[in-house]
């Protein structure tokens, strides 16, 4: 017991004097929220738009009054013809320009059909797809104001309905897909690289020559980094719900639950790396390049897996990340509880077990 | 079994697939001695000492380190050896406290132990007023005086050391063998693996491997005349240049 604590000790120490490398493992995550929070409410809120009005009648000119009235659009410009649709655009400040047709009210109050167009700035399709989807949702909204309800036959436009995120709030899918990443980073890369600075040191055969119980090695090992990272997702959970006002909807035993299945699985993993290699570098690059990656791209919380060639989605399936992903936002944000994601936290168990497995026996064997 | 020894093999053999690393090698090291493992780079050194510590189980033979058998109780043999690497092996973010304390744990004493052994020790090295240095800070000839007194803070019966003295200038070689005669005066064994021929004279027997076997196991003194040379480097020149592997 006493060989454990010296040992659990000694990793603290590691990790808290090497103070540059906890501030990059803390400071990414915070600077990447913080980071997010604040640049979403310079795009997204006041985003500078023209107008282009052929009709300027009195529901043309209500709708641009709304979208004005809105915290998300500024309209900065009023344009005179088609032509000057590109060069406003071109010069970059306004990202989109709404083009009313002449005869607006008209159309929609005698032909029950009216119709807008949207002239967006492509070069960042995410934005422009958001943009698109918020004046879809303030032309609904005006829709309804104006025409009241059971004028539903006149349409300007009909948009989907969004569930849980009607605003289309992308720190909803980005803070759950920060954690999976940051953990995942934490746990593997850090695990994998402290043992294998151990071997590289040379401190490794002496502790293997030890006393010391293999076993007794890897939990003191891992323990202080399941810690770390469990205090990393706290800051982050913290963060999200004061900064970015991202609700925790669901029960917060649940999410750290889910979340130590993962880290645990993460752990194994640094482990099963850290017995590849005798070179930091080595572990660090292969925790990177074939962690980081498959993270970033396949758990899905930067593109969608759905729209991925079947090859591909299927692959997905074999990264932890993804059912990790799925299940804190399930979590979080739809507020759901255990019984709606009891089958991604089998599958994380699976992995997890299967990772804890493979590095034991591979710790084992090592010292044959 | 002979209590005299603290180390005895026999026909130890250690394979990794169509290649012997070691090859049969037989001899008793006596309790309290110094005994010296020579040998050019991949002779087989470095796989022997292994074995012997418990990292790596023979292939074929017998051998008992301390009076227990190396298959059997290599929980035992570590709780009696202890083992210094070319590389040293002390954390250079650690105080020279904390690496003290660190291993002295680790080799399973209790607080009390700890602090017996750790002030004994910081006395001797006359390392008292570095207690809270962090060992990166030390000059070299410290930590490799450091790292072979933690290597033997818990009494073993005896001390595997692998080239201890790679990179280290004349002085500070001459200095640790003063350590390690110390060590030898109290009783504990040294095994020690080197490639410094001037080293080899220190020790009371050498056994010097070539191509995974002992070719010669003696005195310093009888080796060399047995071989009708005044240098142990002339007598490992003799020997090595056999090798066919290298």
């Amino acid at each position: 017991m006493q060989q454990f604590f010296a040992f659990v000790q000694k990793e603290v120490f590691h990790i808290l004097r090497d103070y540059r490398t906890l501030l990059i493992i803390i400071g990414i995550p915070i600077v990447q929220i913080l980071r997010f929070g604040f640049a979403l409410s310079n795009e997204v809120k006041n985003t500078k738009i023209g107008i282009l009005d052929y009709s300027s009648d009195y529901m043309s000119r209500s709708l641009v009054e709304q979208i004005e009235a809105s915290q998300y659009f500024e309209i900065v410009e009023f344009l005179e013809s088609t032509e000057a649709i590109a060069a406003t655009l071109r010069k970059g400040k306004t990202k989109m320009v709404m083009v009313i047709p002449a005869h607006f009210e008209d159309d929609l109050l005698h032909q029950n059909s009216a119709q807008l167009q949207l002239i967006t700035d492509g070069t960042n399709p995410n934005m422009a797809t958001t943009l698109i989807n918020y004046i879809s949702a303030i032309t609904m909204e005006f829709q309804g104001r104006t025409l009241g309800n059971n004028a539903m036959p006149l349409q300007i436009k009909v948009t989907n309905r969004m569930l849980y995120n009607p605003q289309l709030r992308a720190e909803f899918t980005f803070v759950p897909g920060v954690i999976a990443l940051v953990l995942m980073l934490v746990c593997t890369m850090m695990t994998a690289v402290s043992i294998v600075k151990e071997k590289e040191m040379g401190n490794m055969e002496t502790l293997l020559v030890s006393p010391m119980n293999p076993l007794a090695f890897i939990i003191s090992k891992a323990g202080p980094y399941l810690m770390l990272s469990l205090l990393i997702l706290t800051v982050i959970l913290w963060l999200s719900s004061a900064l970015l006002n991202v609700p925790i909807r669901g029960s917060l035993l649940l999410i750290y639950g889910v979340s130590m299945i993962f880290v645990l699985g993460a752990l194994g993993l640094g482990l099963v790396i850290s017995t590849l290699t005798d070179a930091q570098q080595t572990a660090m690059m292969i925790s990177l390049t074939g962690l980081m990656l498959p993270t970033m791209m396949f758990s899905g919380f930067m593109f969608p897996i759905e729209s991925m060639p079947v090859p591909l989605q299927l692959f997905s399936h074999l990264i932890p990340a993804k059912w990790y992903f799925y299940s804190i936002q399930a979590v979080m944000i739809k507020g759901l509880g255990v019984q709606h994601i009891w089958k991604e936290i089998l599958i994380l168990t699976v992995f997890t077990v299967v990772f804890l497995t493979i590095s034991f026996k591979k710790f084992k064997t090592r010292l044959a | 079994m002979n209590g005299q020894n603290s180390i005895m093999t026999e026909g130890l053999t250690k394979r990794f697939g169509d290649f012997t690393a070691v090859d049969a090698i037989s001899f008793q090291v006596i309790k309290g001695e110094i005994f010296g493992f020579l040998g050019a780079n991949g002779a087989g050194k470095t796989t022997a000492i292994r074995m012997l510590c418990g990292l790596s189980i023979p292939t074929e033979g017998h051998a008992t380190v301390a009076g227990f058998d190396v298959y059997k109780s290599a929980e035992q043999i570590k709780r009696n050896i202890g083992y210094m690497s070319q590389k040293f092996s002390l954390y250079d973010d650690l105080t020279v406290w904390e690496n003290i304390q660190f291993y002295a744990a680790i080799y399973g004493l209790d607080k009390k132990a700890i602090k017996l052994a750790g002030d004994k020790l910081l006395d001797r090295l006359g390392l008292r007023n570095e207690i809270n240095t962090m060992v990166s800070e030390l000059p070299l000839g410290w930590k490799q005086k450091l790292a072979f007194s933690i290597a033997i803070i818990h009494q073993p019966e005896i001390v595997f050391m692998d080239e201890p003295t790679g990179g280290v200038d004349p002085l500070t070689r001459r200095q640790f063998w003063l350590m390690i005669y110390e060590a030898s005066a109290v009783g504990i064994t040294v095994f020690v693996t080197t490639h410094y021929m001037d080293e080899a004279e220190y020790c009371d027997r050498v056994a010097i491997m070539v191509d995974g076997k002992i070719e010669a196991l003696d005195s310093p003194k009888n080796l060399k005349q047995q071989f009708h040379s005044d240098s142990m480097d002339d007598v490992f020149y003799q020997l090595a240049r056999k090798a066919v592997r290298s």
